[in-house]
């Protein structure tokens, strides 16, 4: 598949597969990674897969140090394409299957009635359409712990918020464009609030602190107000 | 053996390099803000370049001292006063337990960097003592200080340097720190993978404008005012990588450079990247302020970086003779 790979100044680089959203472009940018991130090459801070691409963050001070005669771009650029051919055959059944509790009640979902109106449906026919999909996991990013996921049915397709709400209370579900996502934290933001989990998408005390990670394939189960209220994390 | 906030200031949260390898979970890197004053307050005191330091915006903190330190602050000048007598910045300092410091004036720069001799006692989260804001982890507590915050200290032996009446003396060096921060230079970027998205004009305004730094720009990022750009292309773009020193068109054609608490993916087009060498100078920058950009080769960005990294280490090299040297004639 081509590619191309601009540099982020001195500090990285980014491979790009195109300006796409696309499960098998996901799949090698995802592959990508994680081959890099078991070689441990020296010199790399940081590898950020997304839709369709992969930043490579590395330590030039080091590289300079450690390879004295080579440009770091340049050895860092040879040394990824060099990666980018031994992927050769991706494995598509790696993403783990995780399933969330999601409560669609009005009261924490602000944004379901005016989707069911614009698509002409009912509020059942949206949870329904919702949580009858399996949603992959294409990058995390945004806040710590965010899930990108798609893509979401035609019908629930919905712009963001023309203005963004000034705080989305953690555990918020939403929709924007045709992506699906979950809000880690407390935050502001202006994707359309369709319900709410109680699982605590990011917590730093875990010794994973994000619960989901790029590749997972996410089910929402629909759940009452008062299991929401059961299993929802103290304040 | 501790360090107490008498009251605090606007924004003072324990900063080191940052944290790294976690950026594909959507936790930003945090750190310093301005690596060079980090580093440099800590060569003074004789720590290494990593060791975590308090990061002071102005208005800045009142502190107190429980126990003899030997301490230097670096970056901003905000006329620190210890017991009504200056302290100088750049310069390692003993001070006796019980004084006070406190910050008149903001004179020069944007943060102050405060390193004591031996480092405070902090848990590494992922990694690293930086304070990650977003998630209210690492750090002191996730958190900015507050009044009452007591930070504990690790063991050291300056005491013994001051006499039992003498409640600050300054050693006889301070760090130049002229070459870090050259007044009135541009601001150094490398073109982003988008930079191709803008058109001629925008591409020459972009160095011809004086930017000004907006008062919507915090640790997270600056949003510069100055003339509108103007893209080519109006796709819309996936999210992708960014790190600190982005520098991302906003929709209103007005540029947002991204810091050390940006988010770690974006959907605006990258036009520029800072170069490394530079995000210490621009870091000290504050709203109101403004600078030119000015586009720059890789090869030159991997040279300045080099520069900056050999004028650090024989600042290290200095520091370290200088303090073993009085160190053991004293004893």
């Amino acid at each position: 598949m081509t590619y191309q790979i601009h540099p982020l100044g001195d500090q990285g680089l980014c491979i790009s597969w195109g300006n796409t959203i696309d499960i098998q472009i996901n799949h090698l940018a995802l592959a990508l990674a994680e081959h890099l991130q078991q070689l441990q090459l020296p010199g790399v801070l940081d590898l950020i897969p997304a839709y369709s691409s992969l930043g490579v963050l590395f330590d030039a001070r080091r590289l300079l140090r450690e390879f004295p005669h080579q440009q770091p771009y340049d050895y860092m650029c040879k040394r990824v394409e060099l990666e980018i051919q031994k992927i050769v055959e991706v494995d598509f059944s790696k993403g783990r299957s995780v399933e969330i509790p999601v409560c669609y009640d009005p009261s924490l979902a602000p944004d379901l009635e005016r989707i069911a109106r614009q698509s002409k449906l009912d509020t059942t026919e949206i949870i329904h359409l919702h949580s009858s999909h399996t949603y992959r996991v294409y990058m995390l990013g945004f806040l710590p712990g965010f899930p990108y996921m798609g893509t979401v049915d035609d019908r629930l397709v919905t712009p963001r918020l023309a203005s963004p709400r000034q705080s989305v209370p953690a555990g918020s579900v939403g929709i924007a464009g045709s992506q699906t996502g979950i809000y880690p934290l407390d935050a502001p933001g202006g994707w359309n609030l369709i319900g709410r989990t109680p699982l605590r998408l990011f917590d730093p005390n875990r010794a994973e602190p994000a619960l989901l990670r790029p590749g997972d394939q996410v089910q929402f189960t629909p759940i009452s107000l008062s299991t929401f209220q059961k299993n929802s994390a103290a304040p | 053996m501790s360090l107490q906030i008498l009251k605090p200031g606007l924004l003072d949260t324990i900063q080191d390099e940052g944290r790294y390898g976690y950026s594909h979970l959507g936790i930003n890197h945090s750190g310093a803000m301005d690596r060079v004053g980090l580093a440099i307050a800590n060569y003074l005191v004789g720590n290494s370049a990593e060791e975590a330091v308090l990061e002071i915006h102005f208005p800045a903190p009142e502190i107190r001292l429980d126990t003899p330190v030997l301490l230097a602050l670096a970056g901003a000048n905000f006329s620190a006063e210890v017991d009504g007598v200056s302290l100088p910045l750049h310069t390692p300092v003993l001070l006796q337990a019980g004084v006070s410091i406190k910050f008149q004036k903001k004179l020069s720069g944007t943060r102050c960097y405060l390193a004591v001799g031996g480092g405070f006692v902090l848990e590494h989260w992922l990694g690293s003592c930086s304070t990650n804001l977003a998630t209210g982890a690492g750090g002191w507590k996730g958190r900015a200080l507050r009044a009452g915050d007591v930070l504990a200290l690790r063991q050291n032996t300056f005491g013994a340097q001051l006499g039992s009446d003498e409640k600050m003396r300054c050693l006889p060096w301070s760090a130049n720190v002229s070459d870090f921060y050259p007044a009135n230079q541009p601001i150094r970027f490398c073109p982003g993978p988008e930079y191709a998205w803008l058109d001629a004009e925008s591409k020459s305004n972009l160095e011809k404008t004086d930017w000004q730094i907006t008062a919507q720009s915090n640790r997270m990022g600056y949003r510069l005012k100055g003339a509108g750009l103007q893209q080519q292309h109006t796709t819309e773009l996936v999210s992708s990588a960014v790190t600190p020193g982005t520098i991302q068109l906003l929709p209103n054609g007005q540029p947002i450079i991204l810091m050390t608490d940006s988010q770690t993916t974006g959907g605006y087009p990258r036009i520029g990247q800072v170069i490394q060498a530079d995000l210490p100078q621009l870091a000290q920058l504050g709203a109101g302020q403004s600078f030119p950009l000015q586009a720059v080769s890789l090869d030159t960005a991997f040279a300045a970086l080099q520069e900056q990294t050999q004028l650090l280490r024989r600042l290290q090299t200095g520091c370290t003779l200088k303090l073993s040297a009085m160190l053991s004639t004293q004893h």
